[in-house]
């Protein structure tokens, strides 16, 4: 692609700088630059500004739900507020935290860098996206003071429909302009990796990151228009009586939770595979090794997404299927979680023989391995169909998903953002504390979600804010309050120190981690286009047997001495 | 609270032995995959540490390796599919001559009519060793039938029903629990599964009965005029519905359906649906004039006029009192998991 800016007549600074190099964060000043910014990196500033915003919102409702179940009766909040507080954690944890976490922070910051692309192929579009968010989480925000939902994120019908009278319209409206956002974004990176690569970059020397966002953006393209179309009819069925799912009205409650889950459970992939691509590329430079099997786990995020579709009613094994259509499903099921495994074991065996290193992105994707590990082989539990009669709808469920959402997706959030962190602040953050953060929060994760493993199996339901009938589930349910408050720590602890990093941070090099990937090819903080030239591709992904080689410089640990 | 900390459900049915055997292997399979991991894992980790002047070997990968651990988990997922499909073929199979209740499922409690006419709400009482089938449907949202002792649950629908079956193996008090949410008392939808030994429950069945369900059907029957049409001495303007439960019936639009409770559930509430062939379209909707409890009625008499001729007759009768050997038999089973 010929490059047909010329870069502005910039000195270029000799090896120690004396002013500060112009970059993304310093070319302009001021509100508008920011809110009227088409520039890829500053977006994604502005995603992990508003997302981090939810997050805390969605996380102070759990803590609310977990102080709740600290005792078994019904004592902190009245029921109906308790019926909001876990459906409004779920929306806007899903929502408004994980779906966009890491495609519209990191993939928005890093998918046009790695790729060797000045910016996104429609930057106006990707402002479009970030503000249809903002839209749409001013409309959940105000749907939750107004008096909020109380379906549980999954809004089944006919409750939804006929019976509840809280805010299902606004908050329906609120998840369909925010899946625009989702659907533009998708969108946006799958023109920018088929178009905008720079020469030399071939599919096969694309980060498994971009494979990764690629595969995540098919799903929210073809994905996210079903749940909008689902919110539309559950809206048509609310307000003018139309007969679609309740069956006093000639509907089908069945055709809607078909319509829900054919979106929702390929959401999750969409969740987990950017923190999959995160994870690789964290293995890959701290094992400091090309990834084993590099073909079978790009393949394998494709073959996840496409796999992704055709599993959505193992939710509904006793909603009233057929048995034969459950049997279908049941299969598919086990048919998805081989190319979860194959992942798994590629980085299992990267590690081998590598020279490993310990620091706080690394820590994060050891959590993500153990969690994710737990979290799909509990999935092999629910996926068979007997176990699913008696766990579905129980804790197990809950703490199964947790495994894969918060286990797996944060863990990798968490652990791209330190890593990438040097490059998107061009400070570095201090690493004893980050590593402290990795073992709290990897502590209290299994703390909070582990004895719901078993509260599940032994039959607490879901969703109850009352246990006094069965005061014997308490035990494991205050360890799971205990587990949650250390979680929160955890989870408290980077953003402070992040923050803190901003302004007393080191200042970063431009590849603190001695890392591969035209990212760390750039200035930290990069320059508005990211690249000073355009970069031509002459390697494999993963050089790192280039980069440690002797004749190429100093080792990995000499280069780095700000780091550690 | 230590003293009432289980860490594993009670088990109080066939089906729970299943399941949990299932569980228990699934357990020792993927604690298996999860030490093989972790094992890998901290083993790497540590073995292949950093060490300066120590690089890093490159590998690409290995075809033999990529397959061998596509192949291996494959075919144990597709071991633990089989297990897990063969269960729940049993969980879905309500034996043919199991003991009827209807449940009757409403924001926020549960409605439950025996088919000798014993009613009750949030409690169950069922007998040991006796199966028993659950024919469910909601008057307003979805709910969902859950024991856990027993390892069964159903979604409970409203505008159909749904069945569920069991047979306890230990007489006990056991949880019943909604498992769907439905709105503000959710978690105050919880009851009680009694289970009795035989003689017990027929005490308890003959105290305060109103006569079987069916005969309580018959009257509706009567009261709402159906029999009028649906004569049952000679052919009227509607089907004559002796003996026809459980038949396979030819419809208008060719098709031919098995007359089941949903079939006849539908009939009465939207008639043009599912019309049978040689027959006017005359009959009213009674959606909105029978409440859910008087459907099952209808439906409880219209099988049981079924059910009154030929072979049908006997397994009702057996389905009633089991023959004393059998009994004998299940108590010992109930009595052995009681010493386990």
């Amino acid at each position: 692609m010929p490059n047909p800016i010329p870069q502005p007549a910039m000195p270029q600074p000799a090896i120690a700088p004396p002013v500060e190099r112009e970059n993304y964060l310093n070319a302009k000043y001021g509100v508008w630059s920011w809110l009227l910014t088409t520039d890829h990196k500053r977006i994604a500033l502005l995603y992990l500004l508003s997302i981090t915003f939810f997050f805390f919102i969605g996380g102070f409702f759990a803590l609310l739900i977990r102080l709740e179940l600290l005792t078994p009766a019904g004592d902190l909040v009245q029921a109906d507020t308790y019926n909001k507080l876990f459906t409004m954690h779920g929306m806007v944890m899903v929502f408004f935290f994980l779906i966009p976490s890491i495609p519209a922070v990191l993939g928005n910051f890093l998918v046009p860098m790695m790729i060797g692309a000045k910016d996104l192929a429609f930057p106006r579009i990707n402002l479009l996206s970030w503000y249809l968010y903002i839209i749409g989480g001013v409309m959940m925000l105000h749907c939750m003071l107004t008096g909020g939902v109380d379906t549980g994120w999954t809004f089944y019908a006919p409750f939804s429909t006929n019976f509840t009278n809280t805010k299902i319209v606004e908050a329906g409206l609120a998840i369909f302009v925010a899946g625009f956002s989702s659907i533009l974004t998708g969108l946006n990176f799958v023109v920018t990796i088929h178009r905008m690569r720079a020469p030399g970059m071939t599919w096969s020397r694309l980060p498994l990151f971009i494979w990764a966002h690629y595969a995540t953006s098919i799903i929210q393209l073809l994905g996210t228009p079903v749940v909008a179309v689902t919110i539309v009819l559950v809206a048509a069925e609310r307000a003018l009586h139309l007969g679609i799912f309740d069956p006093k009205l000639g509907g089908d409650p069945l055709l809607f939770q078909h319509l829900f889950w054919f979106y929702s459970h390929p959401a999750v992939y969409i969740m987990i595979l950017p923190s999959m691509g995160v994870v690789t590329e964290i293995i890959a430079c701290f094992s400091r090794k090309r990834i084993f099997g590099y073909s079978f786990v790009a393949f394998s995020s494709i073959a996840i997404a496409v796999f992704g579709f055709l599993v959505w009613a193992h939710h509904m094994f006793v909603a009233g299927m057929s048995v034969y259509a459950a049997l279908v499903f049941s299969l598919l099921s086990y048919a998805v979680a081989v190319p979860s495994a194959i992942k798994v074991f590629n980085w299992t065996a990267t590690l081998y023989k590598g020279s490993i290193h310990y620091d706080a992105p690394m820590l994060y994707a050891f959590g993500f391995l153990g969690l994710f590990t737990i979290g799909g082989l509990t999935g092999l539990f629910l996926s068979a169909l007997g176990i699913n009669v008696h766990v579905t709808d129980t804790y197990f469920v809950v703490a199964h998903f947790h495994y894969i959402m918060v286990g797996g997706a944060v863990m990798g959030y968490l652990g791209g953002m330190h890593f990438w962190w040097p490059k998107i602040s061009g400070k570095l953050y201090p690493e004893g504390w980050a590593r402290l953060a990795a073992l709290i929060v990897f502590i209290g994760f299994n703390l909070t979600f582990f004895p719901q493993f078993l509260l599940g199996y032994m039959g607490m339901p879901r969703r109850y804010y009352d246990y006094s009938h069965m005061p014997e589930f308490q035990i494991l349910n205050v360890l799971s309050t205990a587990g949650a408050t250390v979680l929160g720590v955890g989870y408290l602890l980077p953003m402070v120190y992040f923050l803190w990093s901003m302004r007393y941070g080191k200042p970063a090099p431009d590849n603190p981690w001695n890392a591969a990937g035209l990212e760390w090819k750039t200035p930290s903080p990069p320059p508005t286009f990211n690249f000073d030239e355009e970069p031509v591709v002459t390697w494999e992904a993963y050089n790192y047997d280039e980069l440690d080689s002797p004749d190429k410089g100093a080792p990995h640990k000499e280069e780095v001495p700000v780091a550690r | 609270m230590l003293n009432n900390f289980p860490l594993w459900p009670v088990q109080a049915s066939t089906i729970a032995r299943s399941v949990d055997a299932l569980y228990i292997f699934l357990l020792i399979v993927t604690g298996m995959m999860t030490l093989l991991i972790f094992i890998c894992l901290v083993y790497f980790a540590a073995r292949f540490r950093y060490r300066p002047g120590v690089p890093a070997v490159q590998i690409d990968g290995s075809h033999a390796l990529e397959i061998t651990w596509s192949t291996i988990p494959f075919l144990i997922f597709m071991v633990i599919f089989a297990w897990g499909a063969l269960v729940y073929f049993k969980e879905r199979t309500p034996p043919a001559d199991a003991t009827e209740v209807y449940v009757v499922a409403k924001q926020w409690m549960w409605k439950i009519e025996h088919a000798e006419g014993q009613r009750e709400i949030n409690q169950l009482h069922v007998p040991v060793g006796r199966d028993v089938k659950m024919i469910m449907t909601s008057q307003d949202v979805i709910h969902s039938f859950y024991i856990p002792a027993f390892r069964i649950k159903q979604d409970v629908l409203p505008g159909r029903y749904t069945v569920e079956w069991f047979r306890a193996t230990k007489p006990g008090t056991y949880h019943l629990f909604c498992a769907e949410y439905c709105g503000t008392q959710h978690s105050g939808m919880v009851g009680d599964i009694v289970v009795m030994e035989p003689a017990q429950y027929e005490t308890w069945m003959n105290g305060g009965s109103t006569g079987p369900l069916s005969a309580t059907g018959e009257k509706i029957f009567a009261e709402l005029g159906c029999s009028t049409c649906h004569r049952t001495d000679i052919q009227g303007r509607g089907p004559n519905l002796h003996g026809v439960f459980g038949k396979p019936v030819q419809l208008e639009d060719g098709r031919t359906v098995t007359a089941d409770e949903n079939y006849l559930r539908e009939c009465i509430l939207d008639p043009g649906a599912k019309r049978l062939k040689g027959f006017q379209p005359i009959m009213p909707t009674f959606q909105g004039l029978v409440t859910e409890e008087q459907v099952n009625a209808l439906v409880a008499y219209i099988k049981s006029i079924a059910a009154a001729k030929g072979e049908a007759a006997k397994a009702s009768a057996s389905a009633a009192a089991p023959p004393a050997q059998e009994n004998a038999q299940t108590n010992a089973l109930a009595n052995g998991s009681q010493v386990q």
